[in-house]
């Protein structure tokens, strides 16, 4: 191959790779897809050896410009169950200190051959942006207010694994929706899989603008809680207290926490979820948190299988698509027999072992 | 001052704010000595199927120089001026230095003279644009200044914007205004609607902006200064002026290129080519800039013309500085978008870009009638020539041209400063 083909091919491959960047981007069978594979790694992840060779050789960078350990341990848990090796760039030991722009970081560790790269960033649109800089798939761990498309899969997940569908199940997102990027994954993800989501929250805490969201919006959690499946409660930073945008914590949790009273009103068989870390006793009481219908660290359990499946979406052998339509026809026959030569390959080993 | 050749300009139509008539333009020591039929001279320029304006004037223009050179300078901006039909343009204060005392506008006005096109400039209304106190406008003033504006922000306090009016207008001087109440628009990126909730991106609403429109009306009827509305973008801001006219006070206000061409729906993807102060809107605000404009109450187009480097614009959306090139596109893009729109005619167009703000900015020798004896301040433009506007940001250093791929119509040829043909077949002759 000349160097004017070889160019023109890294641009097809650029152009043509999957990203993970929003659940927007994502149908409803993509997404269903991504939770039947993540059923695969649930089951790996309770062996004595929870580990598959799938991406063995394969490179996934965690590039977290904003500090986040749960969310980037858990990613690297889901790379090393696939035996991906990977790598980890944070902002405080990184030349970004030096002033180095994101184009320059991703291009230089691009460089050093990578497959995946997973972003967090505190300012809305960077993954995408990165996204037209890389030929690696570029995932979403959050940005901004924007997006946290893995943590929307992990909790449908979640909820499924209670409710069984959610086509027409009734969900409240209780808190701060405006400056939440797991509010707005969640909604999209929660309403493409069939169920209603009711926003509670006060509207300094809400979009000015709610017109084009498929939601119904409410400030009486009392009201809403009898009806729903579903009560996920969002985190109440401390910052929106000097912005003056609730007048007081206590004021907050008066109207809009879940106190034991208010989860008393939930029916017998709904459950509580919180995207995590928790302000015990301002969005959450301590026992409720506590209860068995608070689902919050099956939440945490799950982000790992679900990241794994993700990983093994878009980099599984021999992917290159994008999330197209295409991808949707292909990635079921795709998956399941790549599910199954790997578990066949991990027999073998298992038996070279013995 | 440099003889140059006499020129004929052939053939064209001629627009000015009279009306519309055919005919040659004769053109020696830098006036019109002739129009009529048949004119002879050293120079021929063919205006064949062309329109001949007065030169357009941009009250808009951010040249960078000093301070930030290798984004624009006032040569290059200058370049980029002329191409696109402009003979005069108004430099924005907000360069580092900030053009706030006659040094700094004394250093413009000198690196102006040396360039392709009338470069003329506006001062800070308060020192540094730091909103505590006036800058000294009466030396300035002196030197030519006639618009002052603290642009890029605006006047905050209302008690100080009280006394710019008062100590203005008994100079004879205009006051013009980027209205933006930063206690609403403080930490936001894009405009506040459905986009803003959709992207996760911190949005200002209309209403930071039509405040302080509402308040400068008002301030203006208690100090009878000239005031100047800067890029107006929403359609409560043209309502409000369009109600201050028909009071009789003599307001002005300017519209710029992008707010009638693209929407808060181009940040979908978090270019932040399309990041702009003040931000792109919706629709149905892009639709009540077009109406205010064809039906005056908007009374210019100017540019906003915003030069910035390529890696300022690859930053986070959140923080990558606002503002997107216009020079080389504003009359293509008003034809194209006003003229074909059915909102307005050619010489609606025309008269929003050339003679109403030469008086807006009291720019004598710009936007005068196509007749003996005043300055040759021109330019030819090719209405028919179809173009599709690219990437390379023309003579600007810079290249953050949000319009690459868009077809246009209209097309400048030619451009005549002070009878020097600046402009030939669409290059710069120097």
């Amino acid at each position: 191959m000349n160097s004017l083909n070889a160019h023109e091919a890294r641009d097809k491959d650029r152009s043509q790779r999957a990203h993970l960047l929003s659940i927007a981007d994502l149908d409803r069978d993509e997404i269903e897809e991504l939770l039947r594979v993540t059923d695969t790694f649930v089951e790996v992840g309770r062996r004595p050896i929870p580990k598959v060779p799938a991406l063995r050789g394969r490179t996934v960078v965690m590039l977290f410009f904003e500090d986040s350990t749960r969310t980037r341990l858990s990613f690297e848990t889901a790379a090393k169950r696939l035996s991906a090796d990977t790598m980890s760039f944070s902002v405080s030991s990184s030349s970004l200190n030096k002033g180095e722009s994101v184009r320059d970081t991703i291009e230089t560790i691009e460089a050093m051959g990578i497959d995946a790269v997973v972003v967090r960033h505190k300012s809305s649109g960077v993954p995408a942006q990165i996204a037209r800089w890389t030929s690696a798939s570029v995932i979403n761990a959050g940005d901004g207010w924007h997006q946290h498309p893995t943590q929307a899969l992990l909790d449908a997940y979640t909820a499924r694994s209670h409710l069984g569908s959610l086509e027409g199940r009734r969900i409240a997102l209780v808190g701060d929706i405006k400056h939440s990027r797991v509010a707005r994954s969640n909604i999209e993800i929660f309403t493409a899989l069939g169920a209603q989501v009711t926003l509670v929250a006060p509207r300094t805490l809400l979009p000015a603008s709610l017109s084009a969201w498929p939601v119904q919006v409410s400030q009486d959690l009392d009201a809403v809680l009898p009806t729903v499946d579903v009560c996920y409660l969002l985190r109440m930073q401390q910052e929106r207290m000097t912005e003056a945008l609730v007048p007081s914590l206590r004021e907050y949790t008066s109207t809009y926490g879940l106190t034991s009273a208010r989860a008393d009103r939930m029916a017998d068989d709904a459950i509580i979820m919180h995207p995590g870390p928790m302000n015990r006793g301002v969005e959450i009481a301590s026992e409720v948190a506590d209860r068995p219908s608070a689902v919050i660290t099956e939440q945490v359990a799950n982000g790992v299988a679900v990241r794994s499946a993700v990983l093994f979406t878009l980099l599984g052998a021999g992917r290159q698509q994008s999330s197209s339509a295409a991808y949707a026809a292909n990635v079921s026959n795709e998956l399941s027999v790549q599910t199954d030569s790997v578990l066949a390959e991990e027999l073998a080993h298992a038996e070279e072992a013995t | 001052m440099i003889r140059h050749p006499d020129t004929v300009i052939k053939g064209g139509r001629l627009i000015d704010a009279s009306g519309e008539q055919s005919g040659d333009i004769l053109i020696s020591d830098g006036h019109i000595v002739a129009v009529g039929q048949d004119l002879q001279g050293e120079i021929l320029i063919d205006a064949g199927g062309c329109i001949v304006s007065p030169g357009l004037v941009d009250l808009h223009a951010h040249l960078r120089q000093p301070g930030k050179e290798e984004t624009e300078t006032i040569a290059s901006g200058a370049r980029a001026a002329v191409l696109g039909g402009y003979t005069a343009v108004l430099a924005m204060p907000n360069t580092t230095p900030t053009i706030d005392c006659a040094a700094v506008v004394r250093e413009v006005l000198e690196l102006g003279r040396a360039s392709v096109c009338d470069v003329h400039t506006t001062g800070a209304i308060t020192v540094g644009r730091a909103g505590e106190r006036l800058a000294p406008m009466a030396e300035m003033a002196a030197l030519g200044v006639k618009v002052f504006t603290d642009d890029g922000t605006g006047v905050q306090d209302d008690r100080l914007m009280r006394r710019a009016m008062e100590y203005a207008s008994g100079l004879g001087l205009t006051l013009a205004q980027h209205c933006e109440v930063n206690s609403l628009s403080e930490g936001t990126c894009m405009h506040e609607g459905e986009w803003s909730a959709r992207l996760g991106l911190p949005g200002q609403p209309s209403e930071s902006e039509e405040l302080m429109v509402m308040r400068d009306i008002a301030l203006a009827r208690l100090t009878g200064a000239k005031i100047h509305f800067q890029h107006m973008s929403t359609a409560g801001s043209a309502a409000l002026i369009a109600a201050a006219k028909a009071k009789g006070m003599a307001v002005t206000a300017e519209a710029a290129p992008h707010h009638f061409t693209l929407t808060d729906a181009c940040c979908e993807h978090y270019d932040a080519t399309f990041k702009v102060h003040p931000p792109l809107r919706s629709q149905s605000d892009l639709e009540a800039i077009k109406n205010a404009l064809a039906a005056g109450s908007l009374d210019a187009i100017a540019t906003d013309h915003a030069p910035h480097a390529a890696e300022d614009k690859e930053l986070p959306f959140d923080q990558a500085p606002p503002g997107m090139l216009g020079l080389e596109y504003a009359l293509a893009l008003a034809f194209s978008e006003l003229v074909d729109g059915g909102e307005m005619t050619e010489a609606e167009v025309l008269a929003a870009m050339s003679w109403r703000p030469a008086a807006i900015a009291g720019m004598d020798n710009h936007g005068q009638r196509l007749v003996v004896g005043v300055p040759a301040n021109l330019c030819v433009i090719d209405p028919s020539q179809r173009w599709v506007i690219d990437a390379t940001g023309g003579a600007s250093l810079s290249r953050n041209v949000p319009y690459v791929g868009k077809e246009v119509r209209g097309k400048v040829r030619h451009t005549i400063v002070f009878g020097e043909v600046v402009v030939r077949d669409g290059e710069v002759q120097r």
